[in-house]
């Protein structure tokens, strides 16, 4: 190589860098600050929403434990319901809290999980497995004061049941099947392919496949979106409201042909008649803590047991 | 057991035994059951619409598209835009408040939060979605409308503000979840391109995933607005049941859902035109939500980035 290509080699990379780093000097330089630094601060931003959103959280979960304070005790659990604030209990909204899911539980496992089995195990495609499925997915977006006018008409009136806890635990059941058939059609998805074929191969029947291999490895996932279900059911108002729930039940519920009230209903009248006695905002502030605790307690079940025996193959 | 039994012949001997009759009474079992969720949908449509019916039937049309309400009075009159003009005020100030909170924590969690951030923050968000709405209700009416009070001294004790203002924090994190499901489903590969040409995060976040995700966003906002109006008690408790026809979001206003409880909670005679109304205001509503939400899945059909 001769001493001018040389020269001529280096002069020309010299030039060709020093073109690329001037442009970058004089046209990139304030405009990238300005980018970098406005990416930056949008950051903190579209962070705000959610520092706003944890803390509406914790002022709520604060306003609702502030009102409670001297009013949630044993002798407020204990209690029977009354007209005067320092006398009210809510044994009676307790109890029937728990006959309604006690209607809930199994008519919703019985219906979502046969479902599901349905859908994944027998109809996996084909026109009734889509009818079934876009139904489904539209049922979930009927607001639930449409399922209440549903109860009213075919539970309360045609069946006779009034507002019976039989006529608000079919309601609601009904009201929260898609959720426990969505989750239990996504636990049955997931058994993996080989053991059903396994079983299959060894000479099980379907049915046989179904119950011995597919729901008991299925179960966990069933088991989570059934307390999930279950748990929307106990916080749900409106369908019960529009069932004709009376407003004060001095009694408590002995069998699920009687009228009762729940934990949602009570905190709505409690929180109308404010205007009335102020002191209801304090038992309506104790009966959601109760309320809140249920679900809180329940939705960590949930969570445990998909964590904890949710088999990974 | 003699020695020519084969295994086929011990299968065929237990299939055809009593497991036959099973095998072919368990499907039948479970398209019974799973039928029943289709029998509750034609059943809501039934009652909605045979009820509806004798409503539409007892009360001139004219008289519905009016703005006159009052179905307790001794000559009652059923106009609905009262209710309909309820519901879009709260629906409004509920979508303005989600809307813009709800995409800004999406793009937060999906584009600038750490992975550490994301799951602490995640969960956090979901509980907002599992507080039942009786709890929003309270909320509103004791805490957010005496705040309220303050700034805006002129605001009445039942108003359509602040209901709405709580209902958009109850869908914020159906609008955070949805859309961030979409944002993420944009692929890496265009993110990384983008970063490639050296792109900021926020451009990244506006030009490139934004875009891709448009279908998903715009379908969750619908999404909301449907959920929005199907509320109940939120706006039961907190925004009253005045029946006037007003622009005025500081004063009540009665919802399509408030109109429903209000009336069953109190003495609705049966076969009256006042409890037919209930299920004519109840077919509307139902009509407005199955629209929104075959709106939002025509969204996120025509509109999705195919990659």
């Amino acid at each position: 190589m001769s001493y001018e290509s040389q020269f001529i080699k280096e002069n020309k990379s010299e030039s060709k860098f020093e073109f690329i780093s001037n442009y970058k000097i004089e046209i990139d330089k304030k405009r990238t600050d300005r980018r970098i630094k406005l990416s930056n601060t949008s950051r903190y931003i579209f962070s705000l929403s959610l520092i706003f959103a944890v803390s509406v959280l914790l002022i709520l979960l604060y306003r609702i434990g502030v009102d409670s304070i001297g009013w949630l005790n044993v002798d407020f659990l204990t209690g029977r319901l009354s007209i005067f604030p320092e006398k009210a209990g809510i044994y009676s909204v307790i109890i029937g809290s728990v006959y309604l899911t006690l209607i809930v539980i199994p008519v919703t496992l019985i219906l979502g999980v046969s479902t599901a089995v349905y859908l994944e195990e027998y109809a996996p495609s084909g026109i009734i497995n889509r009818v079934i499925n876009t139904n489904i997915s539209n049922l979930a977006s009927v607001p639930s004061v449409i399922f209440g006018l549903l109860g009213l008409t075919v539970f309360s009136r045609m069946l006779n049941l009034g507002s019976s806890i039989l006529a608000g635990g079919l309601t609601l059941s009904l009201l929260v099947l898609p959720i426990i058939v969505v989750s239990s059609q996504e636990a049955i998805r997931a058994v993996p392919g080989f053991l059903k074929e396994a079983s299959l191969a060894m000479g099980a029947t379907k049915w046989t496949t179904i119950r011995k291999v597919i729901l008991p490895v299925a179960i966990p996932g069933i088991l989570t979106g059934s307390i999930l279900s279950i748990s929307r059911a106990i916080g749900e108002t409106a369908p019960l409201v529009v069932l004709g729930i009376p407003t004060l039940i001095l009694t408590t519920p002995s069998t699920i042909f009687d009228d009762f009230t729940a934990l949602p209903i009570q905190i709505y009248y409690w929180t109308l008649d404010t205007v009335l006695t102020a002191e209801y905002a304090n038992l309506a502030a104790a009966t959601i803590v109760v309320l809140l605790v249920v679900l809180f307690v329940m939705n960590s079940a949930a969570i445990i047991i998909r964590n904890k025996f949710q088999k990974k193959f | 057991m003699n020695e020519n039994t084969k295994v086929r012949d011990i299968i065929h001997n237990n299939i055809s035994n009593k497991k036959n009759t099973i095998e072919k009474i368990m499907p039948m079992f479970f398209l019974v059951m799973a039928s029943i969720s289709v029998v509750t949908t034609i059943g809501i449509l039934l009652t909605l619409v045979i009820d509806a019916s004798k409503f539409f039937a007892a009360v001139p049309i004219k008289e519905i598209f009016s703005t006159d309400l009052a179905p307790l009075n001794a000559d009652p009159s059923f106009g609905i835009l009262p209710l309909i003009n309820g519901t879009l005020f709260t629906t409004i100030i509920a979508i303005l408040v989600a809307a813009p909170i709800g995409l800004s924590a999406a793009i937060y969690l999906s584009q600038f939060a750490s992975d550490k951030v994301r799951r602490l923050l995640k969960p956090i968000i979901e509980v907002l979605a599992g507080i039942p709405t009786i709890v929003y209700g309270f909320f509103a009416y004791s805490f957010v409308t005496p705040i309220l009070m303050k700034l805006i001294p002129s605001l009445g004790a039942k108003n359509v503000l602040s209901p709405g203002i709580v209902m958009g924090i109850m869908i914020i994190p159906m609008i955070t979840s949805l859309s961030e499901d979409a944002m993420n489903s944009v692929p890496e590969i265009m993110k990384e391109g983008a970063y490639g040409l050296g792109s900021t995060k926020l451009e990244v976040a506006l030009k490139v995933v934004i875009p891709g995700a448009i279908s998903g966003i715009l379908s969750s906002i619908v999404l909301s607005i449907s959920r929005a109006i199907g509320e109940t008690m939120i706006v039961t408790i907190a925004s009253g049941s005045s029946k006037n026809f007003t622009f005025d979001i500081t004063q009540s206003m009665q919802t399509m859902t408030g109109y429903i409880v209000e009336f069953t909670s109190g003495d609705a005679a049966s076969g009256t035109t006042g409890y037919y109304s209930l299920y004519a205001v109840g077919l509307l509503l139902f009509i407005f939500t199955l629209g929104m939400n075959m709106l939002a899945q025509y969204i996120s059909h025509r509109y999705r980035e195919e990659y």
